[in-house]
């Protein structure tokens, strides 16, 4: 833990780019997706990414390798929608404990075949914890503004579940990502301590969250900065910002992070925004530019990619980050 | 003082609270133990009047608000979560942290379950032991809230200055020692004691506070100190004046020894520099204990307050700078005394008189224009800086004609404005004219009530470049349509706003939009929107603009279409069978004093206590209760000043006889008849004067809520019990047209508004007068009611007076028989448009239930069965019934 605190000071970290995109070359099928644990599911499981760790756990291996190879520091679990409300679209709450544990341990094995070899090089892994597909701060029935789809109560439970499970696979350190409501994302939170409690050890913490547009709110209504304060309330490894935006649109409230931060900052946006047929298209080399804003300017500690990333575009982010000093304003003023 | 304490707080909005803050203000009005309203909208579980309540204190200025569940009647955990998930959809209150205030653990710990922003506990303490103490804390902690600690202890609440610090230092010391909890995140409550009790023990209440919050604000890092201020002056209840005064001066010693926020109501608070030298005097020898006989003096000294106003002086030291600058200073400051002298002085430094429009006048407009879309102008001065303008230019065009041939003004564009067809109410539709002069628009104001066909004649033959279209009642929605459609035929391709009260996103989007391809339609929110949606649709990016709207109308149109799908309507037959009951059987009715029509006059003297002054604010765009909106930080000082001009204004409305008022009124016997209120003009009951067939709710209600039609407040007839129905017309606006028209003459937008506003407010206090005639005298069935004008618009009395075409029944064709049951037109002289409008604009009318259980409601959306059984009762072929009713039909 201490390790993951010093490198930071020392050099900017890179994070892995999409998960998602990277299981679409491999055009799956519903099959891929029951292999030797789920054959007799009486439902359709094609889509459910999360999965392919214990189905297809070689598809997941070798992405994990291609971004390493790649250049990223750290690797995110193939578990952002490893909790038991997300997974109750599928039916498989039951198959949560095994896709946090395997997906995690899959991770670990890879991270720590790339540290032997290049030991000045350490990998690490990142149990990635997704915001479900609830949301407690926001009724879903216009009609009805005060009733609420999950509880805090339900968000506990079930994050604390995949915490320890990601804990026991052997993760570095915890990613509560793409937070759209912070209530999900102080219920995870919460939940992780709970989890420290019982696994007997932390590990650090990254939270990440998602500005759904330039309004520069997250989609239950916050500003940047208030995100901010509602979670400084824990001891971050860092607190960032993923997904939604291109990197671009997201340099501005990067910059409200840096200001005001008393944590590390990270970045992962998407490759620009989606096209009229939801795909990115940015390249490489355009995205590389703008990233290297964020590096010019020193705003973050930890760089990657979020939605139409590949292992390409962390190349190139990963060849310009070694250029430059990680942020330095990282002061824990009283 | 060396605390260097931040206190960093989130709502949607971050709340930062430095040692440079000023002092916070926490609303206490969302307290069920402090508020007996809102313990009974709770009780009533009449939420959305609890959420008004909260919004009216972040609206009034309050940066966090209170919240209290604690009350043996309700389930506190319940009443907690609930409000709090419904103030989360409510982005202008929950913008600003919370603060969840109760005595019992499970309440605060499934508030804390709520809020996705950082809040306040109030509270926890010693009281039960430290073991309970610290685990608190830790949760707290783990949650993410601040938190307030009681001084107080296993041996009882602290009420010594000692007691106070040692009880705080030991919380202290436990909180940031062994749980951890961040000391910036320690609020300590030192117990605000009242004074002037009588008892001696209690004299040195508040200097014992002050000292406490020192001595806590130097000694204990980080820590925050607040209170419940309005304690210390309760044994003033009664008198405002004092106690406003002991508030002011108690802030004023406790924010110098370090209190940082704290729990008041910010309509009692005066400004320390304003109270009274002598009764200051007074009140401070009590709050510093400086003499031993201040208790009796000040006893004394309260009997003898009154308010007082202050004098102001005229400063003219602007004159003496240059000619620019005063020009400057006239258009922002909203000065016309001196606006021709000098437009006269600056026309002799320029070659062409044009020059002086182009150059200094246009440059302090712009001056006023970028002040007003920063927020730093509010509307009343934008409307009086444009009074300057257009003086200036009216004593400049004369010489500008005789130069003629070098060049014209150029304008940035021509904007046609109407009220459309059928509508009187012209408002709003001026304010918008008025900004958009300002900003250099030419505009063709076509006044009220305006067909289409005049519309588009005069925007081709006018060569316009945008057509903005106003109407107040819901008929001029339909007539909005036309319009569009109109412009369609005439291949008119120029934008088309719309505005006005009823008018709103989801209707331009859902209704409007599709039967106009020319060009954008697009919904303007209020005046000062009106600007930068010109400006962006003749702009250079135009085509953007227009792309961006239509992507937000197309979201409109299918959230619209999924929340329609999702609304549940009962059919007209199960919404009859859960009609609001009454126990008719127990009901005492009292019979009228005198039945039947009669001629009502008032002298405007009558009506000047009745006028609800809040609704004025909100015309002028200045948002805000009254009379707090006077204090209030923001638009304080402008609404300070409108309300100035207001009364000089209504001075001379009374003193010169400016208005007339006509009213009617009749009381009949009534019963009803399923949903038609049968209405007689004699008890005999032989012959129906007029039925009234009321709308009733449809949209499926939670288990125990009825669906409310207006005849379940009549006995039925099969009761056999004798009930009555009452109605009303009232007027104001006789002679408002004319007045206006000579300000408009005179270039004078801000008096002829002003007065039209006023003339509103008249009418409208004019019917709350009737009202209380009727309540006390003329059907005199609560002959001891004593209210204040405060508890008026609250509407705290018996009895209701809905009007046609509002909510509570929104069928406006229901205005006719109302109006041939009063013969109210021949007897007030107020005409009904063919919309249904009332005019002059400045009228009321309306019917009266006395039933006590009646109450406002809104109809809300209605099914075809009963649009085809109204137009049936009605005897009116369904299409005109549909046309009328079709912002209610789901």
């Amino acid at each position: 833990m201490t390790d993951l605190h010093k490198i930071l000071q020392e050099r900017i970290l890179v994070l892995d780019g999409a998960m998602g995109t990277m299981i679409q070359r491999h055009k799956l099928e519903e099959d891929d997706f029951r292999k030797g644990w789920f054959e007799d599911h009486p439902s359709s499981l094609k889509g459910n990414n999360d999965l392919l760790s214990l189905t297809r756990p070689e598809i997941i291996r070798e992405i994990h390798s291609e971004y390493f190879e790649a250049g990223a520091d750290i690797a995110e679990t193939n578990t952002f929608s490893g909790t038991t409300i997300a997974q109750a679209d599928y039916g498989l709450e039951d198959a949560v404990y095994d896709i946090n544990f395997h997906s995690a341990k899959i991770a670990r094995e890879v991270a720590d075949e790339f540290t032997a070899r290049e030991p000045n090089k350490p990998r690490f892994v990142a149990g990635s914890m997704g915001p479900t597909n609830r949301t407690a701060s926001i009724s879903p029935d216009v009609n009805d503004p005060g009733f609420r789809a999950i509880t805090f109560e339900e968000l506990l439970v079930a994050y604390k579940q995949q915490a320890l499970a990601l804990l026991e696979g052997g993760v570095d350190l915890l990613l509560v990502e793409t937070v759209f409501d912070t209530l999900n994302a102080k219920a995870a939170l919460f939940a992780i301590e709970e989890a420290f409690d019982e696994f007997g050890k932390k590990v650090p913490i990254m939270v990440s969250g998602t500005i759904t547009d330039q309004s520069g709110r997250t989609l239950t209504g916050q500003t940047t900065d208030a995100f901010l304060i509602s979670v400084s309330h824990m001891d971050l490894l860092t607190i960032g910002l993923n997904c939604a935006l291109g990197a671009s649109m997201m340099r501005p409230y990067l910059q409200i992070l840096d200001k005001n931060a008393p944590f590390g900052v990270s970045a992962h946006p998407n490759a620009g925004l989606p096209n009229e047929f939801g795909e990115y298209e940015e390249t490489p080399e355009l995205m590389a530019e703008q990233i290297k804003e964020f590096l010019d300017e020193g705003l973050v500690n930890i760089i990657g990619g979020c939605c139409g990333t590949t292992p390409e575009h962390i190349k190139a982010i990963a060849d310009l980050a070694v250029n430059y000093e990680p942020r330095k304003r990282e002061l824990h003023e009283q | 003082m060396s605390n260097k304490a931040t206190l960093k707080l989130s709502g949607l909005e971050p709340l930062i609270v430095t040692p440079e803050s000023n002092f916070v203000n926490i609303g206490e009005r969302t307290n069920v133990t402090g508020s007996r309203k809102f313990l009974r909208l709770i009780k009533e579980e009449l939420f959305d009047e609890a959420l008004s309540v909260a919004r009216e204190q972040v609206e009034g200025g309050a940066q966090i608000i209170d919240i209290n569940m604690d009350e043996g009647m309700i389930d506190g955990v319940e009443a907690m979560v609930r409000f709090l998930n419904l103030i989360a959809a409510e982005p202008d209150i929950a913008r600003v942290p919370v603060m969840i205030d109760s005595s019992k653990w499970e309440i605060i710990e499934a508030g804390l379950k709520c809020i996705q922003g950082k809040g306040i506990v109030n509270s926890i303490s010693l009281k039960e032991g430290e073991e309970q103490f610290k685990n608190r804390a830790k949760k707290i902690k783990r949650y993410g809230a601040a938190m307030i600690v009681m001084a107080f202890d296993e041996d009882g609440q602290a009420d010594s200055y000692e007691r106070r610090i040692e009880i705080c230092e030991r919380s202290y010391r436990i909180l940031v020692d062994e749980v951890g909890f961040p000391q910036n995140d320690i609020i300590f409550d030192p117990n605000i004691f009242p004074v002037a009790t009588g008892m001696e023990e209690h004299n040195n209440n508040a200097l014992d506070f002050f000292n406490a919050t020192k001595w806590i604000r130097d000694n204990l890092p980080g820590a925050h100190v607040s209170g419940g201020v309005s304690n210390v002056s309760f044994s003033f209840r009664g008198n405002n004046v004092v106690r406003e005064a002991m508030h002011a001066s108690f802030l004023y010693h406790a924010i110098r020894n370090g209190m940082d926020m704290g729990i008041v109501n910010p309509s009692m608070l005066e400004i320390y520099d304003n109270v009274d030298k002598d009764l200051m005097t007074h009140v401070e020898d009590v709050l510093l204990n400086r003499r031993d006989d201040a208790t009796d003096r000040l006893l004394e000294f309260a009997q003898t307050v009154t308010g007082e106003v202050k004098k102001r002086e005229i400063d003219l030291s602007w004159r003496e700078t240059n000619v620019n600058e005063r020009l400057s200073y006239s258009l922002v400051k909203g000065l016309t005394d001196f606006i021709v002298e000098d437009a006269e002085e600056c026309r002799q430094q320029f070659d062409r008189t044009i020059s002086v429009i182009e150059g200094p006048l246009m440059d302090g407009m712009n001056v006023v224009g970028d002040l007003f879309g920063s927020g730093k102008m509010f509307l009343p001065q934008v409307v009086k800086s444009a009074r300057v303008m257009k003086k200036a230019v009216a004593y400049l065009l004369p010489f500008i004609e005789d130069e003629k041939g070098e060049g014209e003004s150029t304008s940035a564009g021509k904007v046609l404005m109407a009220t459309v067809k059928g509508d009187v109410h012209d408002i709003g539709k001026n304010i918008v004219g008025v900004v958009l002069g300002c900003n250099n628009y030419e505009i063709i104001d076509l006044g009220v009530m305006v067909p289409a066909d005049r519309i588009i004649r005069e925007a081709i033959e006018q060569k316009v470049d945008v057509i903005g279209l106003s109407g107040l009642i819901t008929p001029s929605l339909d007539e909005m349509v036309t319009v569009a459609k109109e412009m369609e035929r005439a291949n008119l391709s120029i934008p088309l706003l719309i505005g006005g009260a009823t008018t709103s996103k989801v209707h331009t989007a859902v209704k409007i939009d599709e039967h106009f391809t020319m060009d954008q339609v697009i919904h303007v929110l209020d005046a000062s929107r009106s600007v930068t949606v010109v400006e962006q649709l003749l702009g250079s990016k135009k085509t953007d603009f227009i792309l961006k709207t239509q992507e937000e109308y197309k979201r409109v149109r299918e959230h619209h279409a999924k929340h329609r799908g999702q609304k549940q309507m009962l059919s007209l037959e199960q919404a009859r069978k859960n009609k609001f009951q009454i126990d008719w059987e127990n009901q005492i009715i009292e019979s009228p004093k005198s039945l039947g029509v009669s001629n009502v006059s008032v002298t405007p003297k009558d009506l000047i206590s009745f006028i609800d002054w809040t609704p004025f604010f909100r015309t002028w765009e200045l948002h805000g209760k009254y009379p707090a909106i006077l204090n209030d930080k923001t638009v304080g000082k402008e609404a300070t000043s409108l309300f100035k001009d207001a009364q000089e204004m209504l001075d001379k409305i009374i003193s010169e006889n400016w208005l007339t008022y006509k009213g009617v009124v009749g009381i009949f016997p009534a019963e009803a008849v399923g949903d038609d209120i049968v209405i007689y003009s004699d008890e005999s009951k032989s012959d129906s004067a007029y039925i009234q067939k009321s709308m009733r709710q449809q949209s499926k209600k939670a288990p125990g809520v009825p669906n409310i039609a207006l005849a379940d407040f009549i006995a039925p007839k099969e009761t056999g019990i004798s009930d009555y129905i009452g109605g009303f017309v009232v007027t104001s606006g006789h002679g408002v047209e004319e007045r206006a028209k000579e300000f408009e003459a005179d270039h004078d937008d801000y008096n002829s508004i002003l007065l039209k506003a006023l003339a509103d407010r008249l009418a409208e206090a004019f019917a709350e007068y009737l009202h209380k005639k009727v309540r006390t005298e003329i059907w005199g069935y609560a002959i001891d009611e004593q209210f204040d004008n405060s508890a008026l618009i609250k509407e705290k009395y018996r009895g209701i007076r809905p009007a046609p075409g509002y909510p509570a029944c929104p069928d406006h064709t229901e205005k006719i028989g109302l109006f041939e049951l009063l013969d109210a037109t021949a007897r007030t002289g107020v005409e009904l448009t063919e919309s249904l409008a009332m005019m002059p604009a400045a009228s009321v009318s309306g019917w009266y239930f006395a039933s006590e259980h009646s109450k406002y409601f809104g109809v809300g959306k209605i099914n075809e069965d009963q649009v085809k059984s109204l137009a049936d009762r009605k005897n009116m072929e369904l299409h005109v019934m549909e046309r009328w009713l079709s912002p209610n039909i789901h």
